[in-house]
């Protein structure tokens, strides 16, 4: 049996570890180990299910997880409704019931984005949801809900117009007490689909010649608003999202294949163009909004 | 010499869609601009006046907002459109004023919305030039016929004028060729 170790921190850097994990082909039964699993954020999550489904895609069965059932991670993977996405992907050894849980700080669990019918729920679900979280906790203006939820759906399609496979979303709040001091907003969405690389392989290739990849990839994508359609309206999507997200003083970052490509905020010290990352399947977005300081105002 | 009446009523029909909620996804701004469009192809006057109206749309986001605004304006500004059509947006708020910014200026376009407080406003891609004469017409609510041809003031503004009249965002009767502003042609043609 193959046993792929789970970190105990587990947010959207899980792509990179699964990635080098996952390196070969591997005929051997894959058990994810993640009984050291402590915490997780949205990024990790979807990090989790798409490294299971790589490995159910790829071997036509189910990898196992197991998880310490008593963890409280475990709980909050259940608020999460972490397991039922998992379940169609993963033998479970664990799965805790969904208890009812008063937190306000999930902003959206687990959902899995295959459809615009699936977009529209999330997109009416965060409206409910939402506002007490971006007023109270980061302080951001009423008209956040709504420039959140614009976020929220463009980033949804993007799984469904690019990776032409099915992908999750997840959000939530979380204080960042040692790297920012402030509590943050954190968005993740990922596929396990062709990636930008392939999606606009077609359309693109050519005109980067020699240098194509999915770091050119990326840059036509994210910078220069690239898409596989013809049509001179689309791709407008990522670049007002990095407007409204750069508005926030917020960090986004697309991971695809082997590469990452960031808008990178003061606070941060992550490089804007990562390359040679051990090859991942798909594409993952990743978004952090920082809450507003008191003297924001 | 004493204004001609003309019943702009008889030559421009006015109708209304209505949207509702959450205009989020490409797919479903197709619908909406497909359905606005089999709406327009029902209408038997020579030229239409569509009032789109967004004040329960709660969000919009670019991806509707390309299909339900630009392409919709697109469609009937080229030399094949289906018929002659005018668009004004109503109850736009803060919330749609992004996206439908962002579209209009991806394809370099205009059009005039009124605000939830019945203030109409020219959106997109303008200028300063064109945005002073276009305030100009709608203040006045019409200029009068221009002599053999040419239009009123300054080369520069009779050129401008033209720019706004091929966008759409002004209409020229072209019985009396008078210029008038689409707020004034929807009061006229109010049922």
């Amino acid at each position: 049996m193959q046993i792929i170790p789970v970190p105990g921190t587990l947010d959207s850097s899980g792509f990179d570890h699964f990635a080098r994990e996952l390196q070969g082909d591997s005929e051997e039964k894959v058990l994810f180990d993640a009984r050291h699993l402590r915490w997780v954020d949205p990024g990790g999550i979807v990090a989790l299910l798409s490294a299971g489904r790589v490995v159910r895609e790829g071997q036509g069965r189910r990898p196992r997880l197991q998880l310490l059932e008593s963890a409280e991670v475990a709980t909050y993977l259940a608020r999460m409704r972490f397991f039922e996405a998992a379940e169609e992907i993963f033998e479970l050894e664990t799965r805790p019931s969904r208890r009812s849980w008063s937190s306000s700080d999930v902003l959206l669990e687990v959902t899995p984005i295959a459809t615009n019918t699936d977009i529209h729920a999330v997109v009416d679900r965060v409206q409910e949801q939402a506002g007490a979280i971006l007023s109270r906790t980061l302080r951001y203006p009423p008209s956040a809900v709504v420039q959140f939820s614009v976020i929220l759906s463009e980033v949804c399609q993007n799984i469904i117009e690019h990776a032409e496979a099915q992908g999750w979303v997840a959000a939530q709040v979380y204080t960042w007490a040692k790297r920012l001091g402030r509590q943050v907003l954190i968005l993740s969405v990922a596929d396990v689909g062709q990636g930008f690389r392939g999606s606009l392989a077609d359309s693109q290739a050519a005109r980067f010649g020699d240098r194509w990849g999915d770091a050119t990839a990326l840059e036509a994508a994210f910078i220069h608003g690239l898409t596989r359609f013809p049509d001179s309206g689309r791709g407008q999507g990522i670049q007002q999202i990095r407007k409204q997200v750069n508005r926030w003083e917020g960090a986004i970052s697309i991971r695809s294949g082997t590469a990452r490509i960031a808008d990178v905020p003061a606070w941060d010290d992550a490089p804007p163009l990562e390359e040679n990352l051990p090859p991942f399947p798909g594409a993952q977005i990743h978004i952090t909004l920082p809450a507003r300081r008191p003297d924001d105002d | 010499m004493h204004p001609v009446s003309i019943d702009v009523g008889r030559l421009v029909r006015r109708n209304v869609a209505s949207l509702y909620s959450s205009l989020v996804t490409r797919p479903t701004g197709q619908a909406v601009r497909l359905a606005i469009e089999n709406l327009l192809a029902e209408e038997t006057g020579p030229v239409s006046l569509s009032v789109i109206d967004l004040s329960q749309v709660t969000v919009m986001d670019f991806s509707c907002a390309d299909e339900v605004v630009a392409k919709l304006l697109l469609r009937f500004l080229t030399d094949e459109r289906p018929r002659e059509a005018y668009f004004l947006f109503r109850g736009v708020r803060e919330l749609h004023r992004d996206p439908m910014e962002a579209v209009l200026e991806r394809h370099a376009l205009a059009a005039v919305a009124e605000t939830r407080t019945g203030v109409f406003e020219l959106l997109g891609q303008v200028g300063a030039e064109g945005m002073r004469v276009w305030a100009e017409v709608e203040a006045r609510e019409r200029i009068p016929r221009p002599k053999e041809g040419v239009l009123p003031g300054e080369p520069r503004t009779s050129m401008v004028l033209r720019d706004l009249l091929r966008r759409r965002v002004l209409f020229q009767n072209p019985a009396t060729l008078e210029i008038q502003s689409l707020s004034s042609l929807l009061r006229e043609t109010a049922p």
